[in-house]
């Protein structure tokens, strides 16, 4: 692990549990992160302000759950999230079912302070919990071979309005290139302020992928396959020519029915200014996994 | 008497004016709730979609009002001009969220409804119901006389935009535009089918 990826902020950057339990809006003026952008990531990041925790965990994008940002939240809720297995498998030393502790509970986690940008160009900042997918994947044995990691979301009918009625060919289902998911940046996140994540977050652990748009990180993972082909993403199947496998948030790529050039911090009320979005939302650091690639072409 | 000559009967004593005033504290209602964080953390969008959702509703019902004289005999017809100018104040309110709360730029605005297909569908909505709102006026009746009815009829070409605004613009299969626009449709069909208001063009032939 040579290259990790080094946290330029701790725990003492976050706000205060009694403060963003009562902080409500008080972020509008942050349209210093744009400019700063292009002074460097570490510039940018420690420019970050949280969203709040009430912020992160009522307004969401969970289709199983409904369509409504406040659905997640609302529905969420009834999913029992105890006894949680994954199933490694593909080309895996270790392939398996695994119950969730066995397979992550030796991992150590750190806070890692992200930009989460949604191709529906509203954006937060968000202080997630979690470990580095390398980590994960060197556990269970990459075999030669593998060339991406398929993802793939639980499926709970019962508790799931959203599936009930096929919003999306459900299981959600996710994928990433093998050095993609290698980068230090990609994280498994198993919390939001260092409480465990909320349902309707994507308990109990979930993908976070910072340069891309926020449907690329699948929450709720109860699947993670190695494969040598480009596995199917729910989006893609749904709408090809609007959502691609890469889905790296570029603002010089539109998306067909609206602009990516800006986006909408969240929190910042009925008067909220626009912000540019930024390449990689920032995260410049990735743009090597791309070189000589035509990202109009590979969106 | 039959229950619709009593709805009926019941109607004439309501007055249409207040509709004006309800749709306007609505209107200011739902913004104070989105200003106070009554609408959520993201409260552009949601008051956007407010609106935006009340306007077709709104229109919807104006629409409903021909089929239901003409197929059930209940007449609604004094309604009408305040419920029409209403979604047209509620479609305003709508895209003046989206223009100045929204999009926040000129160049911006432009660029949407040039490039944005179910933006350049809304607008095109509202440039149809433009002209009706601008001749809802008693002078404006007796001015355009038979004219009058036949611009009027924009009405239905702006409905189904505005359905098709409402679909464009969902992500995956959403069950709810789809009703909307099905609605509109049967909406349309009832109007322009003969009902029993209708006189008959002529004898059906013996075959």
């Amino acid at each position: 692990m040579a290259r990790r990826w080094t946290n330029d902020l701790t725990r003492d950057d976050v706000t205060p549990k009694s403060l963003w339990l009562n902080r409500r809006q008080l972020i509008a003026g942050l349209s210093a992160v744009g400019a700063a952008g292009i002074g460097g990531p570490v510039a940018a990041k420690s420019d970050l302000e949280p969203n709040t925790w009430e912020e992160i965990t009522t307004y969401n994008n969970f289709y199983e759950f409904g369509t409504g940002k406040g659905d997640p939240a609302k529905n969420a809720p009834a999913m029992d999230t105890t006894g949680w297995q994954v199933t490694v498998d593909g080309l895996v030393d270790n392939p398996g079912t695994y119950d969730l502790a066995d397979l992550i509970g030796d991992m150590e986690t750190e806070e890692r302070i992200y930009r989460f940008r949604c191709v529906e160009a509203w954006s937060m900042v968000i202080p997630w919990n979690g470990f580095e997918l390398a980590d994960l994947l060197a556990k269970v044995g990459v075999q030669d071979g593998a060339n991406y990691v398929a993802f793939e979301t639980v499926v709970r009918p019962d508790v799931m309005p959203g599936v009930r009625r096929r919003v999306l060919d459900f299981p959600y289902v996710e994928g990433l290139r093998l050095d993609e998911a290698m980068h230090p940046l990609t994280l498994m996140a198993t919390g939001i302020y260092g409480e465990p994540l909320p349902n309707q977050n994507g308990a109990p652990m979930r993908l976070v992928v910072p340069w891309k748009y926020g449907f690329k990180s699948i929450k709720s993972i109860v699947r993670i396959s190695l494969v040598a082909e480009q596995p199917p993403t729910s989006w893609n199947k749904a709408n090809a020519s609007e959502y691609g496998f890469y889905s790296n948030v570029n603002p010089n790529v539109d998306h067909p029915r609206w602009s990516q050039a800006t986006e909408r911090r969240i929190g910042g009320g009925l008067f909220a200014q626009r912000q540019d979005t930024l390449m990689f939302n920032g995260y410049d650091e990735v743009a090597g996994l791309y070189e000589g690639m035509d990202l109009t072409k590979f969106f | 008497m039959a229950v619709v000559d009593r709805i009926n009967a019941a109607v004439r004593r309501v007055p249409a004016w207040p509709i004006y005033p309800v749709c306007a504290l609505w209107l200011a209602w739902v913004f104070y709730r989105g200003a106070t964080g009554g609408l959520g953390v993201e409260p552009i969008e949601a008051l956007e979609h407010e609106y935006g959702a009340m306007a077709l509703k709104v229109l919807v019902v104006g629409l409903a009002i021909s089929p239901l004289r003409r197929h059930a005999g209940l007449n609604l017809v004094k309604f009408r001009r305040a419920l029409g100018v209403s979604a047209f104040v509620l479609v305003l309110a709508h895209l003046a969220v989206w223009a100045v709360l929204d999009v926040q730029s000129l160049d911006r605005i432009w660029a949407d409804i040039v490039k944005r297909p179910y933006v350049t569908v809304g607008m095109a909505a509202f440039l149809l119901l433009l002209p009706l709102a601008l001749t809802s006026n008693d002078r404006a009746v007796r001015w355009l006389g038979p004219k009058w009815r036949r611009l009027h009829k924009l009405t239905y070409p702006a409905a189904v935009l505005a359905g098709v605004h409402f679909l464009w613009l969902a992500k995956g299969f959403q069950l709810e535009p789809l009703i909307w626009l099905a609605v509109i449709s049967a909406l349309l069909v009832l109007r322009f089918r003969p009902g029993r208001g209708a006189r008959p063009r002529a004898a059906p032939t013996q075959g």
